[in-house]
């Protein structure tokens, strides 16, 4: 069939086109000269230079860093140990209810997740007064709290594939259960963690709705103060900030991708 | 190596105090028994090889010993210390794994110096063992390298070095040389006869490859669905199996099954009907008459010629299949009434007597000692 010949490149390129180009059409429009954001007026880098001039933009960008470095962390610890648990201790009664409970986030719309974690935070505050009020504290929880389903999902993946006898042979040579984990375990799911961490960075990081439930006065994070920006009118400062997210994102993706095909490299060597 | 004249053949001996022993030893996986009622007294500086098909589950008694599973019944010893509840990391044995389990994320000098660190030697002292242990397997200039740098054969000796680093009262060796291909596993074989030697240390072995249990044993424990059905030496297990899983297993055998005809203080006359014939035996053996019994004859132990006129037992056949080896020949015997028996015969002269006897009839003759009888 030469038809096929065309039709399936045709088809791939209107494809990618739908996906990338509204990116790539932003990414132009950020280099624009023009203050319209609509019409083109020769190339230009003042909007970034602009965006770097801007107080409330930095400071934003500055508290979404920390809060994505700090939440992908806890993240990271929690989810491993949930990870662990469901792969390693396989007898305990209830073992695939918690299996589907720690992806559940998952698929949870985040509205859902917002509201009853607004309501967990407000409801901690008057029973045990902390965490008092909502800000930074409680923005790292809740992304923390989903950003621990993705690690746990990724983690346990990597955690099944792994050669158990790798920790048999450990232990056989004299390492106690928690040398083994931290001489073994860790060093062969290292790539996994790294992805894991990665991605839970970046989700914390673009993350609007969740944050908006639970951030307090003085805590808004970069996408909420590029969301109440916009809604007063685009600027093309923004299209720079959009630029610069993506590069970053992009940047984590393809080393997270990177990672993760390193390890399924090695593990077929 | 049951020739080698520094063997002391404690096995023999019934003061000898075993070295490991299972006692009773059952192991059930969710219910389904693994390993069933075992007991075995394994000597030191033997080179014990566990024999079995898969799932025989020999691998599982190896895995007892070492301290990844724990039996569901009985108790395991070494060295007269009962083992049975001590962790995995306690015990004074080390194993070398199948797939060889080497830490991808480890040089080769790290990986073998895994376990004396853990023992919390000084530097300069596990740096020393480990070159030392590099040169015995010949590795010492891949001491860098990472383990998927290796080749199979390279693999194989740094975890066979990694194994032997802590000096180990007991080495296990599950399908050691499974991975390797022919010309280096013989050459690895005898490599590791000569290490077991010359540490004289106890080496156990899981194998279901029957050539390699042969070669590298002292005594071989035969295995069959969770039972040790026969422990002894290559040659008695080969020559004098106790049943007719073990003769069929180990090597080719030819099995008739046979009635006992007579009973003369011990002295039978068998008759098997496959045969069409009766069975002349040297050595008296324990048997009622009618009683239904075995008799198993290897192929090598059976002739072909076409004048049976001075033989104790012959049969006359039609050749119906040869198979040309080189080194011998097996050759295909249809009896009168169909039945087929197998005969070898070592390739002597360049062009054999009956080389190209196809569709010929030939007489199949044996000695009354060549064959075993076999109540089960």
């Amino acid at each position: 069939m030469r038809l096929s010949r065309y039709v399936f490149p045709v088809m791939a390129s209107l494809g990618f086109g739908f996906l990338y180009a509204p990116i790539l059409i932003l990414v132009i429009y950020s280099f624009n000269e023009s203050k319209l954001v609509t019409v083109w007026g020769g190339f230009s880098t003042r909007w970034y230079v602009e965006l770097f001039q801007d107080p409330q933009i930095l400071d934003a960008a500055k508290l979404s860093l920390q809060i994505a470095a700090s939440s992908a962390t806890i993240a990271l610890v929690l989810g491993v140990a949930a990870a662990m648990t469901l792969v390693r201790f396989r007898w305990f009664r209830g073992r695939t209810w918690l299996a589907g409970m720690v992806a559940a986030p998952l698929v949870m719309p985040e509205v859902i997740t917002g509201l009853s974690l607004l309501l967990l935070f407000v409801a901690l505050d008057n029973w045990i007064g902390w965490p008092s009020g909502r800000g930074v504290t409680t923005i790292v929880l809740a992304h923390a709290t989903f950003g621990m389903a993705f690690v746990a999902v990724i983690v346990q993946a990597r955690l099944r594939d792994m050669d158990r006898t790798l920790e048999e042979a450990a232990m056989d040579l004299g390492a106690r259960p928690t040398t083994v984990f931290l001489t073994v375990t860790l060093p062969t799911i290292a790539p996994a963690l790294v992805a894991s961490w990665l991605l839970a960075f970046t989700l914390s990081l673009d993350d609007l709705v969740i944050a908006s439930f639970v951030s307090g006065p003085g805590s808004s994070t970069l996408p909420m103060v590029v969301f109440s920006k916009v809604r007063l009118g685009i600027s093309p400062d923004i299209n720079a900030l959009a630029t610069l997210m993506i590069l970053i994102v992009g940047l984590g993706g393809v080393f997270g991708f990177w990672q993760m095909r390193r390890s399924t490299h090695r593990r077929s060597a | 190596m049951s020739s080698s004249p520094l063997l002391v053949k404690n096995w023999l001996d019934p003061e000898a105090k075993p070295f490991i022993e299972f006692r009773d030893v059952t192991k059930l996986f969710d219910g389904i028994p693994a390993v069933r009622d075992v007991n075995l007294s394994i000597y030191q500086n033997e080179l014990f090889c566990l024999l079995g098909g898969s799932g025989s589950g020999k691998t599982t008694l190896l895995r007892m010993l070492a301290g990844f599973d724990s039996p569901t019944e009985g108790s395991v010893w070494i060295d007269g210390v009962d083992i049975t509840q001590v962790p995995a990391y306690e015990r004074p044995v080390n194993m070398m794994f199948q797939s060889y389990a080497l830490f991808p994320h480890m040089t080769v000098f790290d990986n073998v110096a895994y376990g004396l660190k853990r023992d919390g030697l000084p530097k300069a002292q596990i740096a020393e063992r480990v070159a030392e242990l590099l040169e015995l397997v010949r590795l010492s200039a891949y001491a860098k390298r990472k383990p998927d740098q290796l080749s199979g054969g390279q693999r194989q000796r740094v975890a066979l070095a990694r194994a032997l680093a802590k000096r180990p009262k007991v080495l296990l060796l599950d399908e050691p040389l499974g991975a390797l291909d022919k010309n280096l596993r013989e050459d690895t074989q005898l490599e590791l006869i000569k290490i077991q030697e010359s540490l004289g240390m106890t080496f156990i072995v899981v194998t279901h490859d029957q050539e390699e249990a042969m070669t590298l044993a002292t005594r071989i424990g035969v295995m069959d669905e969770g039972y040790l059905v026969q422990t002894d030496e290559p040659h008695t297990i080969y020559e004098y199996p106790n049943s007719t899983y073990v003769a069929d297993f180990i090597g080719d055998i030819n099995l008739f099954e046979c009635v006992v005809t007579e009973n003369d203080a011990g002295n039978l006359v068998l008759s098997a009907p496959q045969l069409e014939t009766t069975i002349e035996l040297d050595d008296p053996v324990v048997g009622a008459v009618n009683q239904t019994l075995w008799y198993a004859i290897r192929p090598e132990k059976m002739r072909l010629t076409r004048d049976p006129s001075t033989a104790v037992n012959a049969l006359k056949g039609v050749v119906h299949e040869i198979a040309y080896l080189g080194d011998f020949s097996v050759y295909w015997i249809d009896l009168a009434n169909g039945f087929r028996v197998r005969i070898s015969r070592p390739n002597i002269s360049r062009m054999d007597d009956f080389a190209e006897a196809w569709g010929e009839e030939v007489w199949i003759t044996w000695d009354g000692s060549a064959g075993v009888v076999l109540s089960q």
